[in-house]
């Protein structure tokens, strides 16, 4: 019960923070949360522009979700997206001719191995080195947007991208289009499916009951016998793979290019994401689509009241250091009607 | 600081302390003086009694019965403080001094009040002053952490002297020192005491350091006194002696005579370190055949815990092989399957659950991949898991309100019997147990007791690792003895001399 209550307490005491800054700068936080409500879920167009941006942030929260089953934090989303689009389009461009049924799907495969590559290294080090796996996705993230912009200003570069330099258009044929009848596109299938996949795999199946049991007691873990640092590897790589996929929707079916727009925060907000849903999967998908709600409300709150287009951003901080926070609450807190103390043998 | 003025050392008398912890009596009316300007020695095994009692002393316990007479005015000591306004310093087995501050700067620090400046030219001269009426030499502008172990003792010690202690508790002082530092510590403490500045209570359990430096020595056992007087009137036999005691073994559970069978566990050369990088097995061979209990007596900290860690795949070795069925056997779970190795390690909380998942998933460990609890090998039937563990809580009586509920929640006894349910309800060839029993009440301790001897009986060849020495002549078919990661005495129980066994786990 407390799982569910204390995000949520945490979500209504930041919001009340987040009030109490936009009345410093001198706007009514109802007009804010009004206009936030109106911006996110307010009309069809609104929803669409959320699920829109809550496709990827399914992805890359998973990228924390997945490792945080066996105990480890790991930051390093916006790496694994950023590698996994810019493989997407490098494969999309270098299989310049070939029927999309075989394209499309190679394009996933590609952003997915960029991806585990990425996080399934930092889940390397981890095992093999003793090096801090949160510490390390962070700094690889850092090294994989320097790889993008690296190739999207050299070898991959498009002549014609002058402004903003970015690797040639892919083909139309190549890009993922939007779901029947709606301005959203497949990205979120993919998303929800994987979301439900890695419940399922979590949950369901002998890999993630091992993952689990590395995750609550490394030694009980050793103790069966179980290969903890193969479950490491694995599932890190798997989570890159989530968020690899992230990449690859993002250059398909939004973008259609790699380019530094690709840069766009959805790794660390995936974070966030992630920690809110108590890196449980399934929980996943409708934080996710509350973080696109509270970013596609953005550009309304910058248009109408003229706060900064930063304010979201300032809101997702003032959230996630409320929920940190929080978390040492857990256990702690007794609520009169529903304690219900542990049965003592 | 102020003027150090010298009170004469006091006298210290525990009067019939009784402590209970849920229904385990730790204390039975124990009683203990310490004559002023004296060194005495508190021995026993672990387990005994002893910490519970200078726990009592110095208010980290409460007494359920009993008083504390300092200088013989029944004093009321309700936390450490308190003790430490009575004049009572412990030092304790483990160092407390922070490595990277100097010795100066811990000895400040630890003051009761510190002013929120600190004029430290005039503390180090304070204080050397202070230095120089004592016996101990330490440098005080030294990093702890850069001085050896026997000057990290001193300097523990001259904290609680710096902070007014008469009566010093010494913890095993010399568990981490050489017998070179150990001697030169114990005898600057014992002329202390000589000339009248301190008395000391000194918990220990090597003979030699009792016979050398103490003047009067208690035996505790079980929570009981069982002897008490003048060292002059023990030899290191019949201190040994009281500390196991007569050990009128009780009839040993039931148990099948079995042929000579064949080696099942074969340990050759076995080294393994300890978190610290430190070697804690040093070469350790060992046979094990079927149906046949090997005891492991040794006091904690022995390499005991390290061997049962490599033995169950929780640690790695750093040489030595081990062998099962004559295969070798690196604790792989393929390989434990194989050969049918189980283990019940001590703490099960700790080392063999996870204390989130459920019970029933606890009780899956060591089955979950396999039918019928896995289908194909890979898709958990979470029905099947919760059905297997429903049929182990009813065999086994394990109480908990329901397969779902976290392991975590289950009093201790129920978890350990949840785990031995886990891991002897099958076919087992080879058992590695350790502590198997520890804080246990009585009832849960027969019936662990007989679950082991009845894997025995059924052929499997037994490990067993204990600190109590009674458990393991109950048990055991065979007896080795560990000290400081080796084998140094091997026995049986019908055949055991007590004072030898003990002799050889003090570590002579």
């Amino acid at each position: 019960m407390t799982a569910i209550l204390v995000p949520v307490a945490a979500l209504a005491a930041s919001l009340a923070l987040f009030g109490a800054f936009v009345a410093l700068i001198g706007v009514s936080p109802l007009d804010v949360y009004q206009l936030m409500y109106t911006g996110a879920f307010g009309s069809w167009f609104s929803w669409q522009n959320t699920l829109t941006r809550a496709a990827p942030l399914i992805l890359t929260a998973l990228c924390t979700a997945l490792p945080a089953q066996l105990g480890l934090v790991v930051i390093g989303g916006e790496g694994a997206l950023v590698l996994g689009a810019l493989a997407a389009a490098a494969t999309g461009l270098a299989l310049e001719g070939a029927p999309a049924p075989v394209v499309v799907p190679a394009m996933g495969l590609a952003a997915m191995a960029a991806g585990a590559l990425l996080i399934g290294g930092a889940g390397a080090l981890r095992h093999g080195r003793g090096v801090n796996e949160t510490i390390s996705s962070l700094l690889l993230s850092y090294i994989a947007i320097a790889v993008l912009n690296h190739m999207v200003e050299g070898p991959l570069k498009d002549p014609a991208s002058l402004n903003k330099p970015s690797t040639a258009p892919l083909a139309d044929d190549y890009t993922i289009g939007t779901l029947p009848g709606m301005d959203v596109h497949w990205g979120l299938v993919v998303g929800v499916v994987c979301a439900l996949a890695a419940w399922v795999l979590m949950r369901r199946t002998t890999f993630g009951f091992a993952a689990r049991m590395v995750g609550g007691n490394p030694r009980a873990a050793r103790m069966a016998g179980l290969p903890v640092g193969r479950l490491l590897i694995v599932t890190t790589a798997l989570a890159g793979a989530m968020a690899g996929l992230a990449g690859m929707v993002e250059v398909a079916a939004v973008h259609g290019r790699a380019n530094a727009s690709l840069v766009a925060g959805y790794g660390s907000t995936g974070i966030l994401v992630a920690f809110l849903a108590r890196q449980n999967p399934l929980a996943v998908i409708p934080v996710a689509i509350l973080f696109g709600g509270i970013g596609a409300s953005g550009g309304l709150l910058q248009r109408r009241l003229g706060l900064p287009d930063a304010s979201v951003l300032v809101l997702q901080g003032i959230i996630f250091v409320t929920l940190l926070a929080s978390e040492g609450l857990h256990g702690r807190v007794r609520l009169p009607r529903l304690a219900k103390q542990p049965q003592e043998a | 600081m102020n003027v150090m003025t010298w009170v004469g050392a006091p006298s210290l008398e525990a009067v019939a302390i009784t402590k209970r912890f849920d229904g385990f009596t730790a204390l039975d009316g124990v009683s203990l003086k310490v004559r002023p300007g004296t060194v005495h020695a508190l021995l026993g095994e672990n387990g005994a009694g002893k910490s519970t009692l200078v726990k009592c002393v110095m208010g980290f316990h409460r007494p359920d019965e009993g008083a504390v007479l300092v200088d013989d005015h029944e004093v009321v000591i309700g936390n450490p403080r308190a003790a430490q306004r009575h004049g009572l310093g412990m030092v304790y087995q483990h160092f407390t001094l922070v490595p990277r501050m100097t010795v100066l700067e811990n000895l400040v620090m630890a003051r009761a009040e510190v002013p929120a400046l600190i004029d430290w030219k005039a503390e180090r001269k304070e204080l050397a002053a202070f230095l120089r009426t004592m016996p101990f030499k330490v440098e005080l502008d030294a990093p702890v952490a850069t001085l050896a172990a026997g000057d990290k003792q001193k300097a523990e010690i001259v904290k609680q002297l710096y902070l007014q202690a008469r009566f010093l508790i010494l913890d095993e002082p010399t568990s981490v020192l050489t017998p070179d530092e150990a001697d030169e510590t114990l005898g600057l403490i014992r002329g202390m005491a000589e000339s009248g500045r301190l008395s000391v209570l000194i918990i220990t359990h090597k003979f030699r350091e009792v016979m050398a430096f103490a003047d009067d020595v208690s035996v505790l056992r079980r929570g009981r006194l069982v002897g008490s007087g003048p060292v002059g009137a023990h030899t290191p036999d019949t201190l040994a002696r009281l500390m196991i005691g007569d050990a009128a073994v009780a009839g040993p559970a039931a148990r099948a005579a079995t042929p000579r069978s064949e080696i099942r566990l074969e340990v050759s050369g076995l080294r393994a370190e300890d978190d610290t990088g430190t070697p804690a097995v040093g070469g350790v061979d060992l046979q094990v055949r079927a149906g046949e209990i090997v005891g492991v007596a040794g006091v904690s900290g022995n390499g005991q815990v390290e061997l049962v860690q490599v033995l169950a795949g929780q640690r790695p070795a750093s040489a030595g092989t081990v062998r099962v069925h004559g295969e070798p056997y690196a604790a792989t779970r393929a390989e434990m399957r194989r050969h049918k190795v189980f283990s019940l390690p001590e703490e099960p909380l700790k080392s063999a659950c996870v204390p989130g998942m459920s019970v029933a998933e606890n009780m899956a460990f060591r089955r979950f991949d396999q039918s019928p609890c896995a289908r194909g090998g890979w898709w958990l039937d979470t029905r099947a898991v919760r059905a297997a563990a429903q049929a182990l809580i009813e065999r086994y009586r394990v109480k908990t309100t329901g397969p779902d509920a976290p392991i975590g929640t289950l009093s201790g006894g129920n978890v350990q019997r949840a785990v031995l349910a886990r891991e002897l309800s099958g076919d087992v060839a080879v058992l590695i147990a350790a502590n198997p029993v520890f804080g246990l009440d009585f009832a849960a301790v027969a019936d662990i007791h007989a679950q082991i001897v009845e894997a025995r009986n059924r052929g499997a060849a037994v490990l067993l690792v204990s600190e109590d020495l009674d458990e393991l002549l109950e048990l055991s078919d065979r007896l080795v003895v560990m000290s400081r990661g080796a084998i140094v005495h091997e026995t049986t129980p019908v055949s055991a001399d007590l004072t030898v066994i003990g002799r050889c786990m003090a570590g002579h």
